[in-house]
């Protein structure tokens, strides 16, 4: 037999490219950059992303095309999450730069390494074999190691980083179990052929099946951050820089949600029953850990880490419905929590001042006073967390929950709504310390206002109200995606 | 020349929007706000005069109807249209705007912008509500009003403004997220979210009672019922005037329009099953609480518990209709009932409204509404004590207001159901008229009190325009509700029509 080299079609990869190419371009444009001019890497940044959301555009498939011996897939859903993930980074990265600059870590490598991590996402997204997926999640999660302990005067962050690092490589070995003893059964990594042969090991597997199935689940559920595997977030979220932690809290979660997409629903779509099961237990406990143990936090990057644990309750609550409505429900809530999310921690940001880190609830007292317009901005991203309408997180959490409903599991959208009630308080506190409460007499109000981020970030938060008013558009990308 | 414009969604839009422009014009110039604000309420309110005078009595179809596709994925529209149980409500919502914004005009110093815009936005929600013909714009009205009323009563509210306001949104989202989940449900079973549709859909009597069960949750709190009524006297107690007068003239409104909208036409079966426990606690609303207000020491807290009474013989109306029919007296008693308590809720939107005012007028001046406080008003202000009395005797209901004709409509029709239950609520012609007029006898009457109340001022022009503009309405209904009994009659006897037929 001749092995025959079979040129794979590089095109479909085309927005992966360009982000290599650029994002090496920008590792060695900024080398020659002096301190000053630092503004032009993140220029650079922006334009590689918007490069590789053209790419995407320009190589959008009308159905679904695989290439490199089927381990790369580009369809719908892959072209719908990789330009969102594109486009928060792009949110991600110009909201950082006056907290880099003001904590003396405006550096180029913030954004070679988010870079990095985006590619990693991207790749994620469109991974269609074991092996792809856990390239791009390294790719993701080694970037993000560096990026969380970028501040190296801070212990803290250093701390976190360590802790993300090894919970993060168990998490990794895991997920590698599982995938090993599924190439033991079946002999293959591609999540094609597994899917094809997975019903056929059925009788003859069923306990080492089981067994794999949930390392996998469990891996997946650790880098989402579901209950019980949830520890390391409040601790990465708190520990972070804000402008790192801005990063984690959003765009990662697109690209876990692909990544249960492809591994359950695309590989192991016959073990449904299986993980559906385990999702259940994993959604109610993450629901209600979540937004429980979010009501006793102090500090507002924690919070905010409850209340992903929550939220990732109800993404999974989307997938276990096992419909394409479910998918294309989880998928709207993800990509809106992933901007909903962005707005939170953008306005967390623009409060930080140079020695001044914003962090704790109390540092948002009074804000209605001295800052009405982020005010406003803020109390709708809470509002639409919560799930208010006519914010986009009621419509989010209707399409979840009319999913698990038309699955006959009535009582399990009860447990939910019930939860988003418990919800809603530590929420509507962010609400009541910024509108009620008096500022802080040594807080000054003075905050310095760069223009595009006032301008991104107000069109990011009421993007929440218009989405949440016509989501219909979005909502018809995200059904397209499952059909 | 209406027939063609969208009457309806520029009701709801032209406050949303006018708020946002008051919202943008400032606190630098706070007259200008206010003025700003004053247009628009009275813009919203000449557009919805046109709802009135060219309503077809006639019929019990929806009129003004707006339907345009929204969100195609899930068959949710927006879906506009009123009859004659929203349509004097969408009115009394627009014509309690523009009295609350007067009312607020030198009062709010703080923020005064965002105050009006919360109002008007409120509004706009509000007549949504109202109008929504589709129970996910229903419901995303529903709980959009919250929003600006959890900021009103948090910002602008009393001492314990945050426990108040925490609690009346915790209140309501819990029970507004069961009927979610019960409209959820019937979309899965009718595919669309259209309230008619969920009229007709066929249900088994076990579906009927969860889902009637998740809207009573969802309705009774927003009437408030007893026993979850304990969110209103803290809400009315903390709230500046304005939100009190909304909340008690319109907000409650909601949850009596739910029930009439909702409950009996989607669950008739399991309405006149469970219809003992509504009678059970609308009866204990009226009796109980009527005690309870009897010893109040808060001004606010006691018109905030005759309200709860008050809004007993709302759910007491609307549900009695199936003993009614069932006693074999037909359905010319059931439609007074159901008229009589729609005419309960329009009037107790005037008068509730009206003595919050009061009490506000007062609290201005002495910055308390402690009922010891005052005394002997009526020597230091002759002519806000003759509005104070006249709302207090409405309150009682005094023949020839407009407390008196849905009281005495809806007792009148119980009697054909059963001779207890109309006695029970009967007493609430004394008990309301004890604890109205003990609190006006000891505010009002006798010596004056205290040095405060020997410096008080009598009213100014603008207290004594919205004082006179309510007299005159209550007066009005009082003498002659043909009006509006007349608008809703054909729509009350569709209804009637529609839950006499079985959905099993």
């Amino acid at each position: 037999m001749t092995a025959e080299f079979v040129h794979p079609d590089l095109m479909p990869a085309l927005p992966e490219m360009v982000m290599l190419a650029m994002t090496c371009l920008v590792l060695v444009v900024d080398l020659f950059l002096p301190q000053e001019k630092r503004g032009f890497t993140l220029l650079l940044s922006v334009l590689t992303l918007l490069l590789a959301i053209g790419a995407v555009i320009l190589v959008a498939p009308v159905s679904s095309i695989s290439s490199f011996g089927d381990s790369f897939v580009l369809d719908q859903l892959a072209v719908v999450l990789k330009i969102a993930v594109c486009a928060i980074t792009i949110l991600v990265f110009v909201y950082s730069r006056d907290y880099l600059a003001d904590h003396d870590i405006y550096k180029g490598e913030y954004y070679v390494l988010g870079l990095f991590a985006t590619l990693g996402m991207m790749v994620m997204i469109s991974a269609h074999s074991f092996l792809l997926v856990y390239l791009g999640l390294e790719l993701l999660s080694l970037s993000l190691y560096a990026m969380i302990a970028f501040n190296r005067k801070s212990l803290r962050a250093s701390e976190s980083a360590m802790k993300y690092f090894v919970l993060g490589a168990m998490a990794s070995g895991l997920l590698l179990y599982g995938i090993s003893i599924f190439y033991g059964i079946t002999g293959t990594l591609d999540l094609t052929q597994l899917s094809a042969s997975v019903k056929g090991q059925m009788a003859e597997h069923p306990v080492a099946l089981g067994f794999a199935l949930t390392f996998i689940v469990v891996g997946l559920c650790f880098k989402l951050g579901a209950v019980p595997f949830h520890m390391w977030l409040p601790d990465i979220y708190q520990g972070s820089p804000t402008s790192v932690t801005l990063f984690i809290g959003t765009v990662p979660k697109i690209a876990g949600f692909a990544m249960a997409i492809r591994l359950l629903v695309d590989g192991l779509g016959d073990l449904q029953v299986d993980w559906s099961q385990m999702l259940t237990v994993l959604a109610i406990a993450s629901m209600a850990l979540g937004n429980v143990i979010a009501i006793a936090q102090t500090n507002f990057k924690r919070m905010l880490a409850y209340s992903t644990i929550s939220h990732v309750g109800f993404i999974l609550l989307g997938i276990l419905s096992t419909s394409a409505n479910g998918y294309a429900s989880a998928m709207f809530y993800t990509i809106t929590y992933a901007i909903t999310s962005s707005v939170a921690f953008g306005v967390l940001l623009v409060l930080n001042r140079k020695g001044f880190e914003a962090e704790e609830i109390s540092d948002l007292s009074g804000l209605n006073d001295g800052n009405p317009w982020y005010a406003a901005l803020l109390a709708i991203a809470m509002f639409s967390m919560a799930g208010v309408p006519p914010t986009v997180g009621f419509y989010a959490k209707l399409s979840v929950l009319q999913a698990v409903i038309q699955v006959d599991m009535v009582w399990l959208a009860i447990v939910a709504v019930l939860f988003t009630v418990i919800g809603l308080f530590y929420y509507l506190r962010i609400i009541k310390v910024m509108y009620f409460d008096k500022p802080m007499e040594e807080q000054t109000t003075t905050i310095k206002e760069a223009l595009d981020v006032k301008i991104l970030l107000s069109a990011n938060s009421l993007s929440l109200i218009l989405l949440g008013v016509f989501p219909s558009t979005l909502m018809a990308y995200c059904i397209l995606a499952f059909s | 020349m209406y027939a063609d414009w969208p009457l309806l969604s520029l009701a709801i839009w032209t406050p949303i929007f006018g708020g946002i422009l008051v919202l943008f014009a400032g606190d630098r110039e706070p007259s200008g706000a206010r003025k700003i604000a004053l247009v628009v309420s009275i813009i919203t309110f000449l557009l919805t005069l046109p709802l009135y005078t060219q309503f077809n009595t006639q019929t019990h179809l929806m009129q003004f109807v707006e339907r345009h596709e929204w969100i195609a994925a899930f068959n949710i529209e927006y879906y506009l249209g009123i009859d004659g149980i929203s349509m004097p409500l969408i009115l009394l919502t627009s014509f309690t705007t523009v009295i609350v914004v007067i009312s607020a005009w030198e009062v709010i110093q703080y923020r005064a912008s965002q105050y009006m815009a919360a109002f008007l936005i409120m509004e706009g929600f509000m007549i949504g509500t109202f109008s929504a013909l589709d129970s996910i714009l229903f419901y995303i009205m529903f709980e959009a009003m919250l929003i600006p009323m959890f900021l009103i009563i948090g910002i602008w509210g009393g001492a314990n403004r945050i426990y108040a306001t925490f609690k009346f949104f915790l209140y309501t989202f819990i029970g507004s997220v069961l009927m979610l989940v019960a409209l959820i449900y019937m979309y899965s079973q009718s595919g669309s979210f259209a309230i008619f549709d969920f009229h007709h859909l066929r249900l088994s009597m076990t579906e009927q009672v969860l889902i009637f069960l998740a809207m009573l949750v969802a309705f009774a709190v927003k009437v408030p019922m007893w026993p979850v009524h304990t969110w209103l006297p803290d809400a009315h107690v903390e709230a500046p005037t304005g939100g009190s007068v909304i909340l008690a003239a319109i907000m409650l409104k909601v949850g009596g329009y739910g029930f009439l909208r909702f409950s009996l036409p989607i669950t008739p079966d399991a309405s006149a099953e469970l219809d003992w426990l509504i009678i059970t606690m609308s009866l204990t609303a009226v009796v109980y609480i009527g005690f309870v207000a009897l010893v109040q020491r808060d001004m606010k807290k006691l018109i905030a518990y005759s309200s709860i009474a008050h809004m007993g013989f709302v759910t007491l109306g609307i549900f009695i209709v199936f003993r009614i029919i069932n006693s074999g007296h037909g359905e010319q008693g059931a439609a007074l009932a159901l008229e009589g308590g729609m005419v309960q809720m329009v009037s107790h939107g005037f008068i509730s409204g009206a003595l919050f005012l009061c009490v506000g007028v007062m609290y201005d001046r002495m910055h308390s509404r402690q009922i010891a406080d005052y005394g002997g008003v009526v020597n230091t202000m002759p002519v806000f004590a003759a509005f104070m009395v006249f709302f207090a005797m409405a309150n009682a209901g005094l023949p020839g207001t407009s407390g008196f004709v849905g009281e005495f409509m809806v007792i009148l029709a119980s009697f054909k159901a059963s001779f207890w239950i109309a006695f029970l609520a009967a007493t609430t012609l004394i008990l309301g008229a004890a604890y109205t007029l003990w609190m006006v006898k000891r505010v009002v009457f006798g010596d004056i009190a205290n040095d405060n109340v020997r410096a008080l001022t009598d009213i100014n022009k603008r207290e004594f325009l919205f004082l006179a503009i309510l007299a005159f309405a209550v007066l009005a209904l009082g003498l002659w509700p043909d009006p509006l009994v007349e608008v809703m009659h054909p729509t009350i006897e569709n209804l009637l029509n529609h839950i006499a037929n079985t959905k099993i």
